[in-house]
């Protein structure tokens, strides 16, 4: 069965017939050309997908396009403000925060997504006290991306990037 | 010895140019690549692990609306050569292991070929199947070559009588489990035809060259109709090393839809049974020494698996021919031909596995002598390579292993199972590392001059995020004496001059070499002032005059500290120090990421990774990211890296020797001799799961 939906993605109102069984990640790659969040492994274990779902970090391929239907999408192209990259991104590029660069878009979203998440006081399974105010240290910041695999490891360099953002 | 460079770029620590494309999500992977009005193809796979399908129900796929094609043996085009038996799919009615292609459904959308592919129904006339390695299998035969073209066997005969009168013995068994490469973008690929017959192919690959070369016969199609484009690949890890079966399949379904594009990307499920393994192996290893742990014997013996639908020999052994001195040594590979998935090359094949077992046992040597680790390895230091007799090219383990003991401060380090932190035991562990320097000949480049100081360099090479699009400018840079701004690099299709594989740590090497034979010829032809237009293509020579006479190999130190909960058996690896003598490097960044990139896959391969075989079915049951685990962000500590940055000068004329495999070899032993350091407990087996830590 097919829906027609529309989707404000990356600023620009987009409409488009899906099949009910399209997932918003699908409908992003495969109708819409948007091929910025990638698809790992289709199951929400890898985070490639990761896009920011009304302000929130999403794994797109969970979540069926017909239920987005008047949803705002960003994904890591929409981050960037034409040429100038998105602090988060600008730093991934200083400190080599990626090799093949797959998991690297849904990374980069996901820690747009996480440090507000953080602002905001939400905790993580490794915050101490519950109810102080977040502090990103290198636990907070690791457990927190953990969500985003990246087989190439940039692991520590995604730690410094984000790290340099966070203002530590 | 070679003609060196001038380093200028070369050691620059240059942003990756593709870095910006990549955080916005803007370098287009195979499947990404805009093509009009694509089909999508869906495989149908085998059920069982061994048999024949005696018949195919397609009336319910075929139904659907949406669905262009369904595809099975009985309406495949015939492939011109079935020689490849991993790569040979839909041509008769036989199942070879679980899981293998034996149809596809291609459709308008990706939904309806899934749908689809699903209402397919086959029935079979299932065989008795075998999928378990075990060393004591009567049916273990020796390989005639293992990978990549290496001696089965090597054997002076007198191991047995030394062992018997070595005056310290260590024997014993080390297994490693099937491991998947899970590179993070699944193998896909978009294929072409049109009448001629023509065929393009956007591949993830690490050799577009080789994809072409290995398929085309295989189409029978001129290689010149083949074109394979192949800019950006989401890792690969070996596993994108050569084309496997859903190529051939994507393109069958193609010829059948000439003129529309086939889109096809495997699943990750999909991934474990056919995109390469690598395969489990039993290793026995035995050394002899005296007293002060100088070894007189050194014997390394696996046993591995291979698909009985086509061969492959990992060679697992291999490391104990280039490490320590011994006067009698033995080295000895067997398969076991199963019905399985076809094993693959998987970072750093052989030497990976193969290390945990010989570093392990090394562990075991200093601990049966009551020598330091560290000074045991020192002690057996080989002024030649002891196989050969070859000179070493260069060899400065003993200052890898100095340089980070001293670093890592491994003078704290206490006896096993005594050093106790609240709930977790704290121990250090240190591994040798090496990997052959392979500088592989057969590449092309062309240098174009474009006017204005710009040159354009061309081969074939690829980024499957070494950093190939960054690194081999700043060599071509230095190879024209231009600025690195000046050099407009293409790579990633078969459009450009012939390039070999990102394979064996090789690329750069032999990639550099034939840009810097290019631009040599280049200048010899036109010299400093040429005119717009002027352009040469050259390979690298053959082979360097040395490389018959000398062993070029890097070498390398891992230091691990691991913490292991007493009570739930957790471990963790805090910090990690992995010190590296392989010749120049050439972008002190992107080495650095490839380096903490291979020590992870290493303190990986030693806590996490597995693939679990049901033998009873023949099928992988840890099948996706949650079962089969690759490390996450909290999974890994502090890394660091040192090099020891001196050009090989008899390697190549950059200097340099690969180390995208070097940092997993050895690292897994690194981390498994730490775990021993704190807890007294010697894990024989990875994973080290906590089960085999509490008792």
């Amino acid at each position: 069965m097919d829906a027609l939906i529309t989707l404000q993605v990356d600023g620009r109102e987009r409409t488009v017939t899906v099949d009910t069984r399209t997932s918003l990640l699908d409908a992003l790659r495969e109708r819409l050309e948007v091929t910025s969040p990638k698809k790992g492994c289709d199951h929400g274990q890898c985070g490639a997908c990761t896009v920011l779902l009304d302000g929130r970090r999403t794994l797109s391929c969970l979540s069926l396009a017909v239920a987005q239907d008047g949803s705002e999408v960003v994904t890591a192209a929409g981050l960037a403000d034409g040429d100038a990259l998105h602090p988060v991104q600008q730093s991934f590029v200083d400190h080599d925060g990626l090799q093949c660069g797959y998991c690297t878009p849904g990374q980069v979203c996901s820690a747009v997504g996480m440090l507000q998440e953080a602002a905001d006081g939400y905790p993580s399974h490794v915050t101490e006290d519950l109810n102080a105010e977040v502090v990103l240290t290198d636990d907070e910041i690791r457990e927190r991306m953990s969500g985003n695999l990246c087989r190439c490891a940039a692991y520590p360099n995604i730690l410094a990037a984000i790290r340099e953002v966070a203002g530590r | 010895m070679s003609d060196l460079l001038t380093p200028r770029e070369i050691g620059e620590d240059r942003v990756r140019v593709d870095a910006a494309a990549k955080v916005r999500g803007a370098a287009t992977y195979a499947f990404e690549q805009p093509v009009d009005d694509p089909a999508y193809l869906y495989p149908v796979r085998a059920t069982v692990a061994r048999g024949r399908v005696t018949g195919f129900d397609t009336a319910a796929a075929e139904a659907l609306d949406g669905v262009l094609l369904v595809l099975t043996h009985l309406n495949a085009p015939r492939l011109a050569s079935t020689d490849d038996g991993e790569l040979t799919i839909l041509q008769s009615n036989g199942v070879a292991f679980r899981g293998q292609l034996i149809g596809g459904v291609v459709a308008e959308t990706s939904e309806i070929a899934r749908h689809a592919a699903e209402l397919v129904r086959v029935e079979y006339d299932e065989h008795e199947h075998d999928t378990e390695l075990r060393a004591d299998r009567d049916d273990l035969y020796q390989p005639g070559t293992v990978n990549p073209d290496q001696d089965t066997t090597t054997d002076d005969g007198g191991v047995d009588r030394a062992l018997a009168t070595a005056a310290v013995t260590v024997d014993h068994t080390y297994s490693t489990p099937m491991e998947h490469n899970n590179p993070m973008e699944p193998h896909a690929c978009v294929a072409i035809w049109e009448d001629g017959p023509r065929l393009t192919l956007y591949d993830s690959t690490q050799g577009a060259h080789g994809v072409r070369t290995t398929l085309a016969p295989i189409l029978g199609l001129d290689p010149e109709h083949v074109r394979v484009i192949s800019p950006y690949v989401g890792g690969g890890f070996g596993s994108k090393g050569m084309p496997h079966a859903h190529n051939v399949l994507a393109v069958l379904a193609a010829q059948l839809v000439p003129g529309r594009p086939v889109k096809m990307a495997l699943t990750r499920q999909q991934m474990f049974e056919l995109a390469g393994y690598r395969t489990p192996t039993i290793q026995r290893v035995r050394l002899g020494a005296d007293r002060d742990g100088r070894l007189l014997a050194l014997s390394h013996e696996a046993a591995e698996q291979t698909a009985r639908v086509k061969e492959f020999a990992e060679q697992t052994t291999v490391v104990s021919r280039v490490m320590y001195a011994a006067e009698h040594r033995r080295t000895t590979h067997r398969l076991a031909a199963l019905d399985v998935p076809v094993p693959s090359w998987m970072r750093a094949p052989g030497e990976a596995p193969g290390m945990y077992g010989l570093e392990s046992a090394m562990d075991e040597l200093a601990d049966a002598c009551g020598i330091d680790p560290v000074e045991l390895r020192v002690r057996n230091e080989p002024e030649k390579d002891p196989e050969t007799g070859r000179p070493w090219s260069s060899r400065r383990l003993v200052e890898c292993l100095r340089r980070g003991a001293e670093r890592f401060g491994w003078d704290d380090r206490r006896p096993p199972g005594s050093r106790r932190e609240g709930d977790w035991l704290v121990g250090m562990g240190v591994a040798s590392a090496t990997y052959p320097g392979f500088t592989m000949p057969g590449s092309v480049a062309s240098v174009t001059y474009r006017g204005e100081g710009r040159y354009d360099v061309r081969i074939g090479a690829a980024d499957i995020g070494t950093g190939t699009w960054t690194t081999l400018a700043q060599i071509a840079a230095d190879a024209l004496g231009c600025p690195f701004e000046c050099v407009h690099l293409e790579i990633g299709d078969t459009a450009l001059p012939m390039a070999t594989v990102e394979g064996g740590s090789s690329g750069m090497s032999s990639w550099g070499s034939t840009v810097v034979a290019a631009a040599r010829t280049f200048r010899d032809k036109f010299g400093e002032d040429p005119g717009v237009g002027d352009s040469v293509s050259d390979s690298a020579p053959q082979k360097l005059p040395d490389a018959k006479k000398l062993a070029v190999h890097s070498f390398g130190a891992h230091f691990v500290e691991a913490r292991v909960n007493v009570d739930t058996g957790e471990v963790r690896v805090p910090r990690m120090l992995g010190v590296f003598s392989c010749g120049r490097i050439v972008n002190p960044r992107t080495a650095r990421s490839q380096f903490i990139g291979g020590m992870t896959f290493g303190i990986s391969m030693a806590l996490h990774e597995a693939s679990v075989m049901d033998h009873r079915l023949g099928h992988i049951a840890t099948r996706d990211l949650v079962d089969y685990h690759v490390p996450v962000n909290a999974d890994v500590g502090d890394l660091e890296v040192l090099w020891l940055d001196e050009p090989d000068e008899h390697a190549n004329p950059m200097g340099t020797k690969g180390i995208g495999e070097i940092g997993i070899v050895g690292s897994a032993a690194a981390v498994a001799n730490a775990v021993h350091n704190a807890t007294g407990i010697r894990v024989r087996d990875l994973p080290i799961t906590p089960d085999k830590l509490v008792h």
